[in-house]
């Protein structure tokens, strides 16, 4: 089963110029794919309509098997929470919640993402995650007293609680210094082995690209503006 | 509950500003339901003004007349009733009490009553409260006075003091031309505060009345060397031929309106009747639209409060932007989004209400016995009036629907910025 299945697909933001024409893309299960693209390629177009917060494009978009196309907004958003993990580039977290409130909003918020633990305790999966990122001791801590890199893995540790199918990683690492991205990308990889998760993860930053199993040029595949 | 968790650490991380806008909402509050006590506060002060009499007896005229002159000392009788008369009703069965008022005179711009011992013994005020004295005690010969807290005060007056009685009530002090100098009052005594009308009088014996009038004809003072001396008056030589009016207390209240119908029927001499709180109800029905000038000032005073607690959500929402996003990127809806600022705008209220309350009580708990003492407000502390109630109801609800305006702005900026990066 194919991870995401794109055909054809076309967006304009309104009545503007295209910002994507993507006859075909293809996205294993299980693979971690990366992704790259110079600013203004429709790198955070396309994640926005992978991750179903864009409407309004035409053609096939398939995720996890399911036709993300033909859902309404609310059917997206319990999609989106339920199955997809999401970190972004900077300021992932809500700053008065705490670092475990933070992992654990994703199974608060989706009763369903919730039943993906499997019977562990929310407390149990959070502290798990944080672990397997080297986190494990600043669980209670504020999250405004966190590094970066801490900051990045909390994020990390959320997007992967109750194992997702599918992580969108959005730059995560472009505000790392080198040492530690390859530290964070180690921890990320080995979290979304554990949990069996597809990794799509976007980044302008080609130094990293041989660490993934597949790469893709946006510009080569987003056939827009040509 | 995770919304109420989020919009609960989500205040709370904004503490300053939740405390400054709970605290503009509560004040607003707290003055809405303030007014409305003081309101019923002043309604019932002014109701009870005069108590546990039933019936004020006079000449036959306009009621509200009656209850000025007798009451609040406000303008004069135009006719007087006969002794004879008084003693009639004074001894019907049906009735429990009287207190007798000759009125006309004055002290230096304050009325002049003549009264007797019942007045000490049976006047009451603000439901049961009774006439004390802050020094001395009740004249008893015809020429002694117990002055009003208010005149005592105004004209530094004490006991053992002499004081000239005018004829007529002179409109400012001093101005009298016919004073009954020859026959000075010696003060016996001060009334302790009352808070009503009684504190600007000057009371004499029904006799006093009598005395500085006993060597007049037809109205006119007797031409001089003809006055008959203070030396030869005594109690015993006067005769009280008219009083002014009278306050009636009957033995049961049953009998009031029957008694008020015998009164106005009588037919010896036309007298009229009224029930005191029935007239002081008209009264303060004519006066009475300046409350509610003070309640439309406090419902916009509530208004900017709550237009407060817009500009802080609405403010807030710019440096929320990245919120909504991480929001949206873990699964939440609009409607999630949406909920959540309405729900922290009608949580800022109900504080604000509660906060509101908490301080009514507070401050008429410390300030209920100041206010009734200089004022004879006397401020009911009580749980909220239904009319309280509805304000309350009304301020959640009006938390609530303005929690909308920024949430809707939030719904905006979600749709627009999707999950991109805006800071």
């Amino acid at each position: 089963m194919s991870a995401i299945q794109l055909t054809d697909l076309r967006f304009a933001y309104g009545k503007g110029p295209e910002v994507l024409r993507i006859p075909t893309l293809q996205v294993n299960a299980g693979e971690k794919v990366f992704l790259f693209g110079p600013s203004g390629s429709g790198k955070t177009t396309l994640l926005g309509v992978l991750a179903g917060v864009l409407a309004g494009y035409t053609g096939g978009v398939e995720v996890l098997g399911r036709d993300v196309a033909k859902m309404t907004g609310t059917q997206r958003d319990a999609f989106r929470g339920s199955h997809l993990g999401y970190i972004f580039q900077l300021f992932n977290l809500i700053p008065y919640l705490s670092v475990i409130e933070n992992i654990t909003l994703p199974c608060r918020l989706s009763a369903e993402r919730r039943a993906r633990l499997n019977g562990v305790g929310l407390e149990q999966a959070a502290g798990d995650a944080a672990k397997r990122l080297g986190i494990g001791d600043l669980l209670h801590k504020p999250v405004t007293n966190l590094s970066v890199g801490q900051q990045q893995r909390v994020a990390a540790a959320r997007s992967l609680i109750g194992t997702p199918e599918l992580i969108i990683a959005d730059e995560p690492t472009s505000s790392l210094d080198y040492d530690h991205r390859e530290k964070f990308l180690e921890l990320l990889f080995e979290s979304c082995k554990a949990a069996g998760s597809t990794l799509l993860f976007v980044s302008h930053d080609r130094s990293l690209m041989h660490l993934f199993d597949r790469q893709l040029s946006l510009p080569g595949i987003n056939k827009a503006g040509t | 509950m995770l919304l109420f968790s989020l919009a609960y650490h989500s205040l709370k991380n904004r503490l300053l500003t939740t405390l400054l806008t709970v605290f503009s909402i509560g004040l607003s509050i707290a003055l809405l339901i303030g007014v409305e006590n003081v309101r019923v506060g002043a309604r019932e002060s002014f109701a009870n003004t005069i108590s546990q009499t039933d019936l004020i007896v006079g000449a036959r005229g306009g009621s509200l007349q009656l209850l000025l002159y007798s009451v609040f000392r406000i303008g004069q009788a135009t006719n007087n009733i006969t002794y004879q008369t008084y003693e009639h009703w004074k001894n019907h069965p049906a009735v429990d009490w009287t207190i007798p008022y000759s009125l006309g005179d004055s002290h230096r711009g304050f009325r002049v009553v003549g009264t007797n011992e019942e007045f000490y013994k049976h006047y009451r005020f603000r439901r049961d409260r009774s006439i004390t004295f802050e020094s001395g005690r009740a004249p008893a010969d015809v020429f002694e006075v117990a002055l009003g807290s208010d005149v005592a005060k105004t004209l530094n007056y004490r006991t053992g003091d002499k004081v000239t009685i005018t004829h007529g009530v002179a409109a400012a002090a001093g101005r009298g031309i016919l004073d009954h100098k020859d026959k000075p009052f010696t003060v016996t005594g001060v009334l302790a505060k009352t808070a009503t009308p009684v504190d600007r009088s000057l009371y004499i014996p029904l006799e006093g009345i009598s005395a500085v009038h006993i060597d007049w004809t037809d109205g006119a003072p007797p031409m001089p060397g003809e006055e008959v001396p203070a030396e030869k008056i005594t109690k015993q030589t006067v005769k009280v031929d008219q009083i002014t009016s009278f306050l009636l207390r009957s033995k049961s209240r049953i009998d009031t309106l029957r008694l008020q119908r015998e009164i106005s029927t009588y037919t010896e001499e036309p007298l009229q009747a009224i029930i005191p709180g029935l007239t002081l109800q008209e009264l303060w029905r004519t006066i009475g639209y300046a409350e509610d000038a003070l309640t439309v000032v406090t419902f916009f005073v509530t208004i900017v409060g709550l237009l407060g607690m817009l500009v802080s959500l609405y403010t807030s929402l710019n440096e929320r932007r990245r919120e909504m996003a991480i929001l949206r990127a873990i699964g939440a809806g609009p409607a999630k989004i949406i909920s959540l600022l309405v729900l922290e705008s009608f949580l800022l209220s109900i504080a604000g209400c509660v906060l509101g309350v908490g301080l009514v009580y507070a401050l008429s708990v410390t300030f209920q016995p100041i206010v009734e003492e200089h004022f004879g407000l006397y401020v009911p502390i009580q749980a909220p009036t239904i009319t309280g109630w509805i304000y309350l109801g009304a301020v959640a609800v009006a938390g609530l629907l303005i929690g909308f305006i920024p949430a809707w702005k939030a719904y905006r900026n979600t749709l627009s910025d999707g999950l991109s990066v805006r800071l």
